[in-house]
């Protein structure tokens, strides 16, 4: 659809959609048509914002609102904690959803949400008018659970490494500086969280490592579930195949606090384990802006919405995308379901605000690659389609599966799912 | 009934029928989209996975039928096709094949 006749769609369309149209017109400087704000440049705001340009035929204005320079993505991030990999080969700048799409970027944060009026006020103190507003902030770590970690420098020393950037860079530099002979200790929360096989992709990656570079280190894996959640019998047969005198798997250990002076990791059940290296992936839930402002109604964590448009079920006009929602039944926290939030959640916003329906079966997969080493992967993956009795997404019987073995057709085959979706979303 | 003698037969099927009850062009599209994360905006894959902007469409259609079917092998595309009635297959097809490469 070509500009001028988007245009004509909006005025044929609802009341909210020739209001947006006359704003529209007040600020010529600033372009026309209706207004959409995208909080968070990850995997699911990235998308929609580039989405909603290409299927408005640019005739939608999208602004982002995204702290970080550029985008660091978290699959494939932990090959650099393994060492295989150097983090700029992980990262994507913005550029092009600028040059190519027309999306304003705004280098800042959402401080809060004004409904009523329709604006975000920003960091800056500035506030930015919507029409309709797409929130897909991530998590936040609820480090009030574990109290030790709060005191200061402690984040500096235990670290997550479960944002990728920094922190990333920082665990593959203490890896690094340790000796041969010590131990690594990862401890995983009870799902849901960000990336259910991140960290036993992440322990394999160390091992890894270890088996080059360090052949007498251990890595312990500390685990708050009652077993590996995420291609279980695959990542095992990789440890007692691979790894057998490095990796140590322990279910059940949920994290209690963090001793950070002695290293040492507190479990509600178990005795206290100290190690070398300790890396603490904590219990997660939505992105501050979105928990603050009240939509985080599932659990006080997570943010439910309506499955046909990712419209908060709390707040009118809000979307909320990617790791941030209650999932679905066997629905992943993902980058890639994140992506296909983000489209859905983009034809949905560009349907209504052309006064048209959103779709009425939304359907799309999950696919998840591991690397067990520097060059085999295993992969889990799913289809999800929409339940109009249910009113949500449930995976399609008999569709999905995992590899039937770690191998190496697959390693170069998550490496072009690497650099298709950073273009998809951000290219 | 000989293989040879099934796949057009099946292909007939799945394309009438797809015909009969034309799904909703941007329904269609958004389909196809959630295949772009692997093989490229629009079907324009970079290196390492398949293009599938501008194939034809039969020739899409009887690969994707054919990985549900178990009669071709794969890593991946043996699950997510299963997951999609033929009559879904048979649109997303025909969207890819209206792509420019």
């Amino acid at each position: 659809m070509k500009r001028r006749q988007f245009v004509h769609a909006l005025g044929a369309g609802s009341a909210l959609g020739s209001a947006a149209l006359v704003a529209g017109c007040a600020t010529p400087a600033a372009g026309s048509g209706p207004r959409v704000v995208v909080v968070g440049g990850g995997y699911g705001g990235a998308t929609a914002a580039k989405y909603i340009r290409m299927w408005s035929d640019q005739g939608i204005q999208v602004t982002l609102v995204e702290p970080n320079a550029s985008f660091v993505s978290c699959p494939m991030s932990n090959l650099v904690i393994g060492g295989s990999k150097t983090i700029a080969e992980v990262t994507t700048p913005y550029d092009n959803l600028v040059k190519r799409h027309g999306v304003n970027l705004v280098r800042d944060t959402v401080t809060a949400i004004d409904p009523e009026r329709k604006v975000v006020r920003l960091g800056s103190g500035a506030e930015l008018p919507w029409d309709r507003l797409v929130l897909s902030p991530g998590v936040d770590f609820m480090w009030e659970k574990l109290p030790g970690m709060t005191r200061p420098g402690a984040q500096d020393r235990v670290l997550h490494a479960w944002k990728a950037g920094p922190q990333t860079v920082a665990l593959r530099k203490q890896l690094e500086a340790m000796p041969d002979g010590s131990v690594y200790a990862i401890s995983i929360p009870l799902a849901p969280y960000r990336c259910p096989p991140g960290p036993y992709e992440r322990a394999c990656q160390v091992a890894h490592y270890f088996s080059k570079a360090k052949p007498r280190s251990k890595v312990l894996i500390l685990d708050a579930n009652d077993d590996v959640i995420s291609k279980g019998a695959l990542f095992k047969k990789a440890w007692a195949d691979r790894y057998a005198k490095i990796i140590e798997y322990r279910p059940k250990h949920t994290l209690a606090d963090v001793d950070v002076a002695q290293m040492t990791l507190k479990f509600e059940f178990n005795d206290d384990l100290k190690a070398d290296v300790l890396n603490v992936v904590p219990d997660m839930r939505a992105g501050e802006i979105a928990v603050k402002s009240g939509l985080a109604t599932a659990n006080k964590r997570w943010c439910e919405v309506d499955w046909l448009t990712f419209e908060s079920k709390a707040m009118k006009g809000v979307h909320v995308l990617g790791d941030s929602i209650q999932i679905a039944p066997l629905m992943p926290k993902s980058a890639h379901m994140a992506n296909q939030h983000g489209k859905t959640c983009a034809a949905a916003i560009v349907a209504l605000l052309t006064g048209k329906e959103p779709n009425p079966l939304p359907i799309y997969n999950n696919t998840c690659y591991s690397f067990v080493t520097d060059a085999d992967v295993i992969h889990v993956s799913s289809v999800h389609r929409y339940d109009a009795v249910q009113k949500t997404m449930l995976t399609v019987a008999g569709s999905g599966g995992v590899s039937s073995s770690a191998n190496v057709a697959e390693g170069s085959i998550a490496r072009g799912w690497a650099d298709n979706i950073w273009a998809d979303t951000l290219a | 009934m000989k293989l040879r003698i099934l796949i057009p037969a099946m292909l007939a099927a799945a394309c009438s029928s797809a015909f009969a009850q034309t799904p909703d062009a941007h329904q269609v599209r958004s389909w196809a989209a959630s295949c772009s994360n692997c093989h490229g905006t629009q079907g324009r894959a970079l290196e390492g996975m398949d293009p599938l902007a501008g194939v034809d469409r039969e020739k899409l259609l009887k690969k994707l039928l054919d990985f549900k079917n178990g009669r071709q092998n794969a890593t991946i595309m043996h699950q997510l096709s299963k997951g999609y009635s033929d009559e879904q297959l048979a649109a997303i097809a025909g969207w890819f094949a209206a792509q420019k490469p």
